[in-house]
C-alpha cells in the first residue's frame, strides 16, 4: 500500500510539521528565483488560451494564431522553418478536428504554409472528401502575397507550390464564418509589405495584427516590398477602432501581435503613440532638409531604443528610420 | 487501518507544531485602510508639477520619453481611462480593502485580495506558491502577484504589469518592470513600502512608502466607472501630441518657481538622496 499523508502515523505527521514549522523551507529570495529561471532552457513554443475560440501559440520567431471549434481549425500565421511539427503537435492538443483554414498576414508568415497545410483540408466533402484531404487546407492571403511568393527575386528560394496562397482577395476584406464567427480578413495597404491582413475573430473578440505590430521590435517596415510607415500607422488606427477595452483600458478586444506577448488595447496604443513620435520627429527633419544621416545622429529613436530598437539582427533601428525616412519621401 | 497511537512524544510534537507556528501567520491584514499623506503630498495629492522629476532614479532614456510627453496625450480618447499601475497606484487617494480566501478544505491562505477604490482596481496576490505566467502572458495594470511571510512582513513579488508611469507627470514605467512589495502592520497601521525595478527607464531601483490607518467606514471604496470618448469635434484622434526634441515649453516652469538648478527638477539616482541638497544649497548661492 503506498503511504500517502493520511496514512502516516500521526507522530511522524506531527514530527514532519513540527520541523518544516521550525525551520520552513530554505528561504529564497526572489532574485534567487529568477536567476534559477534564466538558467532553464528558453521553451521553443507556448500555448495562450485567448479568449472564445481563439488561441495564441508563441514562437520566439511568430506568433501564430488559432480558431477550433466543432468546424474545426483557422490559423492565422505559419511558423518558422523547424517549427511546424511542433505547432501542429499543439494544434491537435486543441482539437482532434482538420485544420480548415490557413490565413496569411503578409509573406513573412508563409515559411511553412505547405507542412500546416497539409496537416488539415479544405472544407468539402461527398466525392470530393478523398481528394481534397491530399490538398490540405485553404491558405488565404491577399493578393500581393501570392504574386510576391510566385515571382521571387533571382537567388532567393522559390516555394514549393503547395505553400502558395490558394485563395486570394484584392481589396478590402474577406469575410468567411467560421466556428460560428465571422471572421474578417482585413487588407491593409503598404504597411508592414505591400500584402498585409489584419484578421479580426469578430465574436471570439480577438484580433491578429501581423507584422504590422510587433512587441518585440519597432515594426518591420519593408520598403523592398511595398511597405510604408503611414500604412503601418493605419493599421494600428485601425486595431485602435476596433478594439473595446472592458474596464479602465484593459481586457477586452485582445490583440495577438506578429511576434512577442499577448496584449489588449493599451499596448497598442502606447505602440501607436511611439511610432507617431518617430513619424513626425523624422517628418519634421526632412521638412528641415535633413539628410538621413543627419537624420539618424539626431536619435529620433532615442529614448525607445531600450525596450523596441536593436543594433544587430535582421531588423535593426538604423534600418526601422530608414524605412521610415524613404516612407516620407526622403531621398 | 492501525488505530492512531497518542504516545508522549507525539503530543510534545503538536506543542511544538503551535508553538513553534512564525508568528507571522497570526497577522491580519484584512480590513479597510485609508491612507496618510505624510510622504510626498505634494505629489500624491494636488500632483506633480511639469517637469519636476527630482527623486526618481530616471535614466536619460525616461528623461527624454517625459521631455517630449505633452499633457494633452490624456486627452487622446484610448488615454482617456488609463490607470495607475500596481507600482504606483498606492500612493494615489483611495481607500483599500484587503480580504482573504481560504481552501475551503484545509482553511489555508489561497490569496490576498485587495480592492483599491480609485480606479476600481482589483489585486490577487496568490499565497499557495504557483508560478508566475511564462513570457507570451498578457500584462494587466495590477500585474500577476505572489506573497510570501517574511516574520510578520508580507513580501509580494509581482510581474507581467502594463506600461504606465514612475510619475504622473510623463515619466514612463516599461512593461518589463518588477515590483516587490513590503506590508507591515504595527497595531491599526499599515506601512506599505515598494521596490521598483525597471531595467528600461530606472538606473536604479525606484523606493518608496506609504502609511495608512485601519479604517471604520467601509464605505468609502467609490466606483470609477470610466468610458471614453472624443470630446473635441473635428479633431484628428491619430495625432499624438508630443513635444520635438528641445522644445518643450514648460522646461524652466518648475525651477524658477523654487529657484532649482536645472540638474535638479532632470532627475537621475543623484537627487534622490539626502545629500544632493548640499548640491542645490551650492548651486542656489
Amino acid at each position: 500500500m503506498t503511504k500517502t499523508w493520511k496514512t502516516l502515523p500521526l507522530a511522524t505527521a506531527l514530527a514532519a510539521s513540527a520541523a518544516f514549522l521550525a525551520f520552513g523551507p530554505a528561504p529564497k529570495a526572489f532574485g534567487q528565483q529568477k536567476g534559477k529561471q534564466a538558467k532553464a532552457a528558453a521553451p521553443q513554443i507556448g500555448v495562450q488560451k485567448v479568449q472564445g475560440n481563439v488561441y495564441m501559440i508563441w514562437t520566439p520567431t511568430g506568433n501564430v494564431a488559432v480558431s477550433v471549434g466543432d468546424w474545426g481549425a483557422f490559423v492565422v500565421d505559419t511558423p518558422a522553418e523547424g517549427l511546424s511539427d511542433a505547432v501542429i503537435a499543439e494544434i491537435r492538443k486543441l482539437s482532434d478536428k482538420p485544420i480548415r483554414y490557413v490565413v496569411n498576414t503578409s509573406i513573412d508568415h508563409t515559411a511553412t504554409n505547405a507542412a500546416i497545410s497539409r496537416a488539415g483540408a479544405p472544407v468539402t466533402g461527398g466525392n470530393l472528401g478523398a481528394v481534397a484531404f491530399e490538398n490540405g487546407a485553404t491558405i488565404v492571403s491577399h493578393e500581393n502575397v501570392l504574386y510576391r511568393m510566385s515571382n521571387v527575386p533571382e537567388g532567393q528560394k522559390v516555394p514549393n507550390a503547395d505553400a502558395l496562397p490558394t485563395t486570394t482577395f484584392n481589396e478590402g476584406q474577406k469575410e468567411i464564418f467560421f466556428n460560428e464567427e465571422p471572421v474578417l480578413i482585413m487588407f491593409q495597404p503598404e504597411a508592414h509589405t505591400d500584402g498585409d491582413s489584419v484578421v479580426f475573430f469578430r465574436r471570439s473578440d480577438v484580433i491578429a495584427a501581423g507584422d504590422v505590430f510587433d512587441m518585440t521590435s519597432f515594426p518591420k517596415i519593408d520598403i523592398a516590398k511595398g511597405g510604408n510607415v503611414q500604412g503601418v500607422l493605419k493599421a494600428l488606427n485601425l486595431i485602435l477602432d476596433i478594439c473595446v477595452p472592458r474596464h479602465e483600458q484593459e481586457g477586452g478586444t485582445y490583440v495577438i501581435p506578429g511576434r512577442g506577448r499577448l496584449t489588449d488595447e493599451h499596448d497598442v496604443l502606447e505602440y501607436r503613440d511611439m511610432v507617431t513620435i518617430i513619424r513626425d520627429r523624422i517628418q519634421d527633419g526632412i521638412k528641415k532638409g535633413q539628410t538621413l544621416a543627419q537624420i539618424k545622429a539626431a536619435k529620433p529613436t532615442y529614448e525607445y531604443d531600450a525596450r523596441w530598437g536593436s543594433t544587430t539582427g535582421a531588423w535593426t533601428t538604423d534600418m526601422f528610420i530608414e524605412a521610415v525616412y524613404k516612407s516620407l519621401g526622403g531621398k | 487501518m492501525r488505530p492512531m497511537k497518542f504516545s508522549r512524544w507525539s503530543t510534545l510534537l503538536a506543542m511544538a507544531a503551535i508553538t513553534l507556528l512564525p508568528a507571522s501567520a497570526q497577522v491580519d491584514l484584512t480590513g479597510v485602510w485609508n491612507p496618510q499623506y505624510l510622504e510626498d503630498q505634494p505629489e500624491r495629492i494636488p500632483g506633480p508639477e511639469l517637469i519636476d522629476f527630482g527623486g526618481i532614479p530616471i535614466n536619460d532614456f525616461a528623461r527624454k520619453w517625459a521631455l517630449s510627453w505633452a499633457p494633452d496625450r490624456l486627452g487622446l480618447q484610448e488615454h482617456q481611462c488609463q490607470v495607475h499601475t500596481a507600482a504606483y497606484i498606492y500612493r494615489g487617494p483611495l481607500q483599500l480593502r484587503i480580504w482573504e480566501e481560504r481552501d475551503p478544505q484545509t482553511q489555508n491562505i489561497v490569496a490576498l485580495r485587495q480592492y483599491t477604490s480609485t480606479y476600481e482596481q482589483n489585486r490577487t496576490i496568490w499565497m499557495d506558491g504557483r508560478s508566475h505566467p511564462p513570457e507570451w502572458a498578457p500584462h494587466t495594470w495590477m500585474g500577476f502577484s505572489t506573497g510570501k511571510w517574511d516574520g510578520n512582513i508580507l513580501t509580494v513579488h509581482t510581474t507581467h504589469i502594463k506600461q504606465g508611469w514612475h510619475r504622473r507627470n510623463g515619466i514612463p514605467s516599461s512593461d518589463k518592470i518588477d515590483l516587490i512589495d513590503h506590508f507591515i502592520l504595527h497595531g491599526d497601521q499599515l506601512t506599505h513600502i515598494s521596490v521598483v525595478t525597471d531595467p528600461v527607464y530606472l538606473a536604479e531601483p525606484l523606493i518608496k512608502s506609504e502609511d495608512y490607518v485601519k479604517g471604520t467606514n467601509p464605505n468609502g471604496n467609490w466606483l470609477w466607472p470610466c468610458e471614453y470618448v472624443n470630446e473635441l469635434p473635428g479633431s484628428d484622434r491619430t495625432k499624438v501630441p508630443s513635444y520635438l526634441p528641445g522644445t518643450n515649453p514648460f522646461l524652466d516652469e518648475f525651477r524658477t518657481k523654487y529657484n532649482l538648478p536645472l540638474d535638479a527638477v532632470l532627475g537621475g539616482p543623484e537627487t534622490m538622496y539626502p545629500e544632493y541638497m548640499e548640491k542645490i544649497k551650492a548651486a542656489r548661492k
